[in-house]
Order: C-alpha cells, then sequence, then structure tokens
C-alpha cells in the first residue's frame, strides 16, 4: 500500500497546530486505505524534538532534515526535498493551507505535475479517486474537484482537521536536504512574531472582532479587554477599520482579508457587510453587538444584542471574566 | 525593466451567485465583471514601478474568452504599456493548466519581473503565481505585504499568521501581491482615452494537460436565522447563559 505524506509546519523552533492537522488528516487516511504515515519536518538543529508529537499524532514515519539554513523559512530547499521524496511513491501528501503552505506547495505540485487541491475543508478517498471540497467566490460557493493524477496534494484549511492523538512508532528518519539549503536564490532574512504574541486568527478558538461602531482606534481596548477575559481569542477587525489605520491589514476578517472559522466569533460594532460576513460565516457560534437592530450582521448572529457596544462590553467583558473565574 | 502582470476577470463578488444548470459553472446573467481584486493591486505596483523610474513597460496578460479584452483595457487605461490576450473560450478550472498558458507567453517575454495577485476572489485557490514561478524555473516570493526593487534585488515582506517574515530574492522573480500594498486607482479620462490606441495582442491559449475535474458547485448551507436576544447591557446575563448551557463555548 503506497504511503500519505503529511508536511508539518514549524516557525520559530515551534511546532504550528496546522503540523499536528496534517498528521491527523494522513492517519485518518491511511487507517482506511492502509499504508504508512511519513511525517516531514524540516526546521534548524533541535527540530527533531517534536517527532515525538508527530508520533502521538500518528506518525509512523517521521522523517528529518535539520540544518542551521532551515532556521528561517527556506521554501527553494523544502520545495526540492519534498518533490523528490514525493518522486518515491506516495498516495498523496498534505500541506497547511498556511501562508507558508501556500508558497510552497503549488511549486512542489508543479514540478512533478501532480494534481494539488489548495485550502480543502473536506477529502475522500475512494478506490483510485480523491475528491475534495474547496470554497471559493468569498466562500459563497462549494468548489468539488476530482484529482487525477497520483500522489494527490492537499492543503488543509486551517481547523478542516484538528488534531487528534492516535500513537503510532514514530519511527526517526534522517533525510538529507535536495539541494545545497544554503544557496538558495530566495533567502529570509528575518521571521518575527507580531506584537505582542497574540493568538494568531486562524487559530484561536474564539474570536472578538470589532468595526466602525467603536467609533475611534482607542476604544479598540474594549475589544481587546474582552478578548483577554476570554483568555482563548484574537482580536479581528472590519476593512473599514484597517483601511483608517486603527489596526493592522493583518487583522482585517474578510473577502479580502482572513477567512476564519472559530468556534466563536463576536461581532462588535460590525453591521456586516457582505465581505465581512465572507471571511467569518461558517463560524460556529456567532454574537453581534450592534446600535443597529437592522443591521445584516444580525441575519447570521445567532445572539444578538442590539445596542451600543461601548455601553455592553465592559459588562460582557466583567461577565465573562465571571464565568471563567467559575461565578 | 520590463514587468508582466497576470490579471483575472471575475465576477463583482457582491452579488448573490446562482449555478448555472450545468453545475459546474455559476449563471453569469446579470453578474458585473471586473479585474481580481489583488490583480488590480499588483497592476498598480507594476505601473508605479515604472512611474518612479520613469522608463520599462508593463504588459498586462489575462487568459479567457473575448470579454478578457474589456479587463485588460481597464489595465491599460490604469496606465499598462501593452497587453496580451491568450483566448480561451470554454471555461478552465485546472490552475496547472492556465499557468502552464501564462508561462509559454512570458517564457520568451524577458520580463525582470512578473506580478499576479496573491489570489483570484473567485476560485481561491492561491496557486497560479506559484505554478508560473515553477514552471519559468525562477525565484518565487508570495504574498507580498511590502515591496522595494533596486539594483537587481527585490526586498519583500511578507505577513504570516501571528507574525512576518522579510524576504529577498535576486530578478527576474514572480512575486504575488497581497492587500495593504497599494490601492488600484481609478482610470483617468486621460488613461481611458490613451488606452484605446495602446496594443492588444490576441493568440490562442497554450492550455497545459489537466491534473483535475471540477465535478460541481453549490451553495453553502444556510445558516439558521439570526435571533436578537435583548437590547443593552441588560441583555449580557442571559447570553453568557447561552454562550454556557447552548453554545458552550464558555
Amino acid at each position: 500500500m503506497p504511503n500519505i505524506l503529511a508536511f508539518s509546519e514549524t516557525r520559530l523552533g515551534e511546532m504550528r497546530r496546522a503540523g499536528l492537522e496534517t498528521v491527523t488528516a494522513a492517519r485518518q487516511v491511511a487507517d482506511a486505505t492502509g499504508g504508512q504515515v511519513h511525517a516531514v519536518l524540516i526546521g534548524a538543529p533541535g527540530v527533531a524534538q517534536f517527532a515525538a508529537r508527530l508520533a502521538a499524532h500518528g506518525a509512523d514515519v517521521v522523517l528529518v532534515l535539520e540544518h542551521d539554513a532551515f532556521a528561517n523559512y527556506n521554501p527553494e530547499a523544502i520545495v526540492a526535498t519534498l518533490a523528490q521524496r514525493l518522486g518515491s511513491g506516495y498516495r498523496a501528501a498534505f500541506f497547511a493551507a498556511s501562508a507558508q503552505g501556500h508558497d510552497l506547495v503549488a511549486r512542489v505540485a508543479a514540478r512533478m505535475k501532480l494534481a494539488y487541491a489548495s485550502d480543502v475543508t473536506e477529502f475522500k478517498f475512494a478506490g483510485d479517486s480523491v475528491t475534495v471540497k474547496h470554497p471559493g467566490f468569498t466562500n459563497k460557493i462549494v468548489q468539488t474537484f476530482q484529482l487525477k493524477a497520483t500522489p494527490a496534494i492537499i492543503s488543509l484549511r486551517a481547523g478542516a482537521v484538528l488534531p487528534v492523538e492516535n500513537p503510532k512508532a514514530g519511527t526517526v528518519e534522517a533525510i538529507a536536504s535536495a539541494i545545497d539549503p544554503t544557496t538558495a536564490r530566495v533567502k529570509v532574512t528575518l521571521t518575527e512574531k507580531a506584537a505582542g504574541g497574540k493568538l494568531d486568527l486562524g487559530e484561536a478558538p474564539v474570536i472578538i472582532a470589532g468595526g466602525r461602531g467603536l467609533k475611534e482606534a482607542a476604544n479598540f481596548k474594549l475589544v481587546e479587554d474582552l478578548a483577554a477575559a476570554f483568555g482563548n481569542a484574537a482580536v479581528g477587525a472590519t476593512r473599514a477599520v484597517t483601511d483608517d489605520g486603527w489596526r493592522p491589514h493583518s487583522d482585517q476578517i474578510g473577502q479580502t482579508g482572513r477567512l476564519v472559522s472559530p468556534d466563536l466569533y463576536v461581532a462588535c460594532g460590525i453591521s456586516g457587510a457582505i465581505q465581512h460576513l465572507a471571511g467569518m460565516r461558517t463560524s460556529k457560534t456567532i454574537v453581534a453587538i450592534n446600535k443597529d437592530k437592522e443591521a445584516p450582521i444580525f441575519k447570521v448572529a445567532d445572539y444578538g444584542i442590539v445596542g451600543d457596544v461601548m455601553e455592553v462590553l465592559p459588562v460582557l467583558t466583567e461577565a465573562v471574566k465571571q464565568a471563567k473565574a467559575g461565578g | 525593466m520590463k514587468l508582466a502582470v497576470c490579471i483575472k476577470r471575475v465576477p463583482d463578488m457582491e452579488m448573490r451567485f446562482k449555478i448555472a444548470a450545468s453545475g459546474t459553472s455559476i449563471d453569469e446573467a446579470g453578474l458585473k465583471f471586473d479585474m481580481s481584486d489583488f490583480d488590480g493591486y499588483a497592476a498598480e505596483i507594476a505601473i508605479q514601478i515604472t512611474e518612479k523610474l520613469g522608463a520599462g513597460e508593463v504588459t498586462v496578460i489575462s487568459l479567457g474568452p473575448d470579454v478578457v479584452q474589456e479587463t485588460l483595457r481597464k489595465a491599460l487605461s490604469m496606465g499598462a504599456h501593452r497587453a496580451v490576450h491568450l483566448k480561451q473560450d470554454a471555461p478552465v478550472s485546472d490552475g496547472l493548466a492556465v499557468a502552464t498558458a501564462l508561462a509559454a507567453e512570458l517564457r520568451d517575454g524577458g520580463y525582470d519581473l512578473v506580478l499576479l495577485g496573491r489570489m483570484a476572489v473567485d476560485t481561491q485557490n492561491r496557486s497560479t503565481g506559484a505554478f508560473v514561478a515553477e514552471l519559468l524555473g525562477l525565484p518565487f516570493i508570495s504574498a507580498i505585504s511590502k515591496l522595494d526593487v533596486a539594483e537587481g534585488v527585490v526586498k519583500a515582506r511578507r505577513e504570516l499568521e501571528g507574525a512576518y517574515e522579510l524576504i529577498e530574492c535576486p530578478l527576474p522573480a514572480v512575486l504575488t501581491i497581497d492587500e495593504g500594498i497599494a490601492r488600484a486607482r481609478y482610470p483617468s479620462l486621460k488613461g481611458i482615452m490613451a488606452a484605446k490606441k495602446k496594443p492588444m495582442e490576441s493568440k490562442p491559449a497554450q492550455l497545459g494537460a489537466i491534473t483535475y475535474q471540477l465535478e460541481k458547485l453549490e451553495l453553502p448551507a444556510e445558516r439558521a436565522a439570526g435571533r436578537i436576544i435583548g437590547e443593552g447591557k441588560d441583555a449580557v446575563p442571559e447570553l453568557v447563559r447561552l454562550l454556557k448551557e447552548e453554545a458552550k463555548v464558555l
């Protein structure tokens, strides 16, 4: 039985949740169709420490490449190494549909002339065929594709498969870089965490997002306070707010920003323009607080409160703090 | 400096979409079309580079039926210098097949920079730029949020999930452009007049092999209708109760 490859993304010496999601997905396929899960771990010396976590999530084999030249993301050496590896025969390969994934996976697929399905939310392996679903048209339409070539290359949308433990041997095998990683043409010269080391929008179980209803940049403090009260929340914003410079562009949720689906999305002073809804309507539970009871956000909100966000937020923050404290 | 920008004509995303009877395309009746947002930013950046240098040429390339010439003409009216239409009447869902046709046109063009949007807002694949770079064997930097091109070197910044990175590569290179770097300008009347006289070449697209097939399009399941639970801060206790007991997220 051909094996399943999973690329496990790390950054700055840390395992990314996406790196466990790909292994979990590969494990699901291997359990259904046979074959082993080969997880690939590439990074600076020391990255091999994560092999045990990949084993715990279902890796039969962990292929490890350690070199100083992988301290930052090194796209050309990673692409060359993965392409060479896939040439040895796999049924499928799973990657994260992350910033890094979108930079490298299509290159691997094009080099090997393989079918690549990007940003996949569901997949089905049956016999020789692989069927995947991928949202398009600002998430207003779900596209179903059939991949014709083997191995099928799939990048998974964050949260499409959540990490599940399923311990396997996780035998560590060292692999070599297919090209000299110090001579790559594309060089990442610096990787730095965003200020404050906050939770990422794609990974946070809770998102508190603010819009124009907050009236001015300083009032985002109320949104941040609520996020802090939850403890597991990231802060997002509408395009109107990032365009005005209240928040960085990387915080923008919507058609041209991040597409998120957290367990809980709290929209604060957001009217719910169609471009914004495109980025968050797949959230599991949506709360909206807005002055205008006709605002479109209330059409998608499981729980809506009609009211001034400046008045409601401090009270909600206190109530969440109490609830978290067991009150 | 020779720059190429690949642009895609896409429906206006604010419209309500219907699936066509075939089940594999959207019903185009009544839809408005324009340049994909990110491709507009890429065109803007390319034009700004030639304006800053006071030299250079921007070629815009688009693949599709004859109507994509309208989108190309818009890019010319923004300030691009020439356009190439790769004619392809039937829709193609396979990004690698499309990228193969783009690469065939770009390969011998002597371009220093090839720019594309980070993604097309309709298919949302984010793969065409990477495919093109790979097919041309050129350095590639995706999703650029800041860009500086000088003395044969590209310096760029990319936003990551909760982080960012700075990247460098030599020219020639393929780059994809993120939001936040530039707004696509509105064509001026002078630009629109000038665009009418700019060269527009049309030739058949040389598509690559098809690696995947679009089976169907569907509308996502509708969310249950929204519910307003109360007004003002007095509604907070009920909200907290629902988050705890019903949604189980607190």
